[in-house]
């Protein structure tokens, strides 16, 4: 048999496969749908937090507020990004979009814990607490990287471990945004090595689930 | 490929064969070896089909194409590797094995599992595929196989043992091929 007739064989059987298909919305309309689910899913954060506390949490030092920021944007872009690779053809650069932000949020994580004084109305997380901001970052990055997954799913990630740790990344640093409705806490080293073992291993384990997207 | 997207058979063929020429020459460039640039180009026509909904008829198509060709083509080469680092050829083992029997896939028409079986072995790759007609389906013995396709013994019966392999994979346990 030669090669053009099996390559018309399975031509013919793709064609006999064939349905119309819904064509995807654009990347930054499925990141609004996923943005859309995260801003859900924090509804009942939001609406048991103390915001004055929160608010002058946040203002009483640069850091503060500039880790937050950094926190949400890596989610925002992470997942643009992820959603970008997932289409073929488009750029594997789309990667690096998170990255100025993710580098804010870090920075500014640990300018928070060398600070020399405290923030008002706040004290250091005790060992405890930590462990629930690793279990909170996990439970909460579970539903949102699931959606994700989703999402992806519907394209055709041809670099399945790149796209899915961009979206573990976005989960992660979503989930991080959220705990910081709950978490009346300074920064301290303590603390923020634990949110970044729980960011590496909602990381890690998206890479583990990129078995799913390789198809 | 926007009429393909609406499910227009004809136009889908249509692109579908324009792009095998294009898929063998991304294969041919990313150093994929001669013998195989047929299974890469498999491998893309089955991606497209998968990856129907993700093209922009916006943008332009060949930068989705090149993509999905370089990608398969990588990925070819790394299973290649792979397998060359994990498989041991053993030429005399492969000598002394008993000659596959065709009786393996009769058992598979047996259970009526007949379109089944047909529809997965058009998506082995070529080698296989052939080594499956030529052996299992058309009972050639190997010497005869291996006169008309020009392949050593050796290479039949590895690649008819692959071909086996992945048909039981597709077909599942119950099928018993």
């Amino acid at each position: 048999m030669s090669e053009s007739v099996s390559h018309e064989a399975l031509i013919a059987r793709l064609s006999a496969e064939l349905r119309p298909v819904r064509r995807l919305l654009a990347p930054w309309k499925r990141s609004f749908f996923w943005l859309l689910a995260v801003l859900m899913v924090g509804l009942p954060f939001a609406y048991g937090a103390n915001w004055a506390a929160l608010a002058s949490r946040l203002g009483a030092a640069p850091d503060m507020w500039l880790s937050q920021l950094g926190a949400m944007l890596t989610a925002l872009f992470a997942a643009f990004a992820a959603l970008q690779t997932s289409i073929p053809g488009r750029s594997w650069r789309w990667t690096l979009l998170p990255l100025p932000a993710c580098l804010l949020w870090v920075g500014a994580s640990t300018a928070g814990c060398l600070r020399p004084w405290p923030i008002p109305y706040t004290i250091a997380e005790p060992h405890m607490h930590a462990m629930a901001c690793l279990k909170f970052i996990l439970l909460m990055s579970l539903p949102l990287a699931s959606l994700l997954t989703w999402l992806l799913l519907r394209a055709c990630p041809l670099r399945p471990g790149l796209t899915a740790m961009l979206g573990g990344l976005a989960s992660a640093a979503a989930a991080a945004s959220l705990l910081t409705l709950v978490h009346p806490f300074d920064a301290t080293a303590g603390d923020l090595a634990m949110h970044l073992l729980a960011v590496l291993c909602v990381v890690g384990l998206s890479r583990l689930g990129a078995l799913a997207l390789r198809r | 490929m926007q009429a393909a997207q609406t499910g227009d058979p004809a136009a889908y063929q249509a692109v579908l064969r324009a792009c095998v020429p294009l898929a063998g020459a991304v294969a041919r460039r990313t150093g994929v070896p001669a013998d195989s640039v047929d299974d890469v180009v498999q491998e893309v026509l089955i991606t497209m089909h998968r990856a129907l909904r993700s093209y922009d008829p916006a943008r332009p198509f060949m930068p989705w194409l090149r993509a999905i060709a370089t990608r398969r083509a990588i990925d070819v080469l790394r299973s290649q590797g792979r397998r060359g680092a994990r498989e041991i050829h053993d030429q005399e083992a492969y000598e002394n094995h008993a000659e596959p029997g065709p009786d393996l896939l009769e058992q598979a028409l047996r259970h009526g599992d007949a379109g089944r079986l047909r529809e997965a072995i058009t998506t082995l790759p070529p080698r296989q595929r052939q080594a499956v007609e030529l052996i299992g389906l058309q009972e050639h013995t190997l010497e005869q196989a291996s006169r008309v396709t020009g392949s050593t013994k050796v290479a039949l019966k590895v690649n008819f043992f692959r071909a086996l392999k992945s048909l039981r994979a597709r077909l599942g346990s119950d099928a018993d091929v």
